[in-house]
């Protein structure tokens, strides 16, 4: 058994990647100091499957990418699957947040929410978008 | 949107939206809730703001 959150487990996990996963990765040419550090778990993840593509885009100048992602910071990852679910992630995903970040890509890989029954029919019934957002630290 | 955001890199936004502890999540700017939450919790959260209506 590997330890949780370590490159083999992360890779055994994402073997499992029934569909197409794009990581949207958005960078700034200045003023950026964690910008690489982002990028290269971004390439790190995606070397673990195939399924997994990264493409980047520049958050000043690619005004029409940055719309299309509603993205206002850099480094941003945009989690797409089949559909834009709306999953971005804003900083390094370092630690446990390089985890939780291969949990996105599975969800959108997979379709599978990973809610209960109840949970989904309770959701089900949203009649407009509601924005969620969670803090973290790199621990 | 479901936005993850590392609140030591943007310390302006962890300022904002006043966060003391992680994980913090802010839901439609007005709902918060502090440390790890079960799913019922979670949900319950998501559907009182749906119930209070559109944010200004």
């Amino acid at each position: 058994m590997d330890a949780p959150g370590s490159p083999r487990e992360l890779e055994a996990r994402l073997a499992r990647l029934p569909n197409p996963v794009r990581l949207v990765f958005f960078t700034q040419t200045f003023g950026c100091d964690t910008c690489l550090s982002a990028r290269q778990v971004v390439d790190q993840i995606a070397s673990l499957s195939e399924q997994i593509t990264v493409e980047e885009h520049n958050l000043v100048l690619d005004k029409e990418k940055v719309a299309k992602f509603g993205v206002d910071r850099a480094p941003a990852i945009a989690v797409v699957g089949e559909m834009d679910l709306g999953i971005r992630y804003y900083g390094v995903p370092s630690g446990y947040e390089l985890a939780s970040l291969v949990d996105a890509v599975l969800l959108a890989g997979t379709g599978e929410l990973g809610l209960s029954d109840e949970s989904l029919a309770a959701v089900a019934g949203l009649d407009r978008p509601v924005d969620i957002k969670v803090f973290v630290t790199p621990t | 949107m479901a936005t993850a955001i590392e609140a030591i890199e943007f310390p302006d936004l962890a300022r904002q939206y006043r966060v003391s502890g992680v994980p913090k999540t802010v839901i439609d700017e007005t709902i918060e809730m502090l440390g790890v939450q079960s799913e019922d919790v979670f949900v319950s959260h998501v559907l009182q703001i749906s119930a209070e209506g559109p944010v200004a």
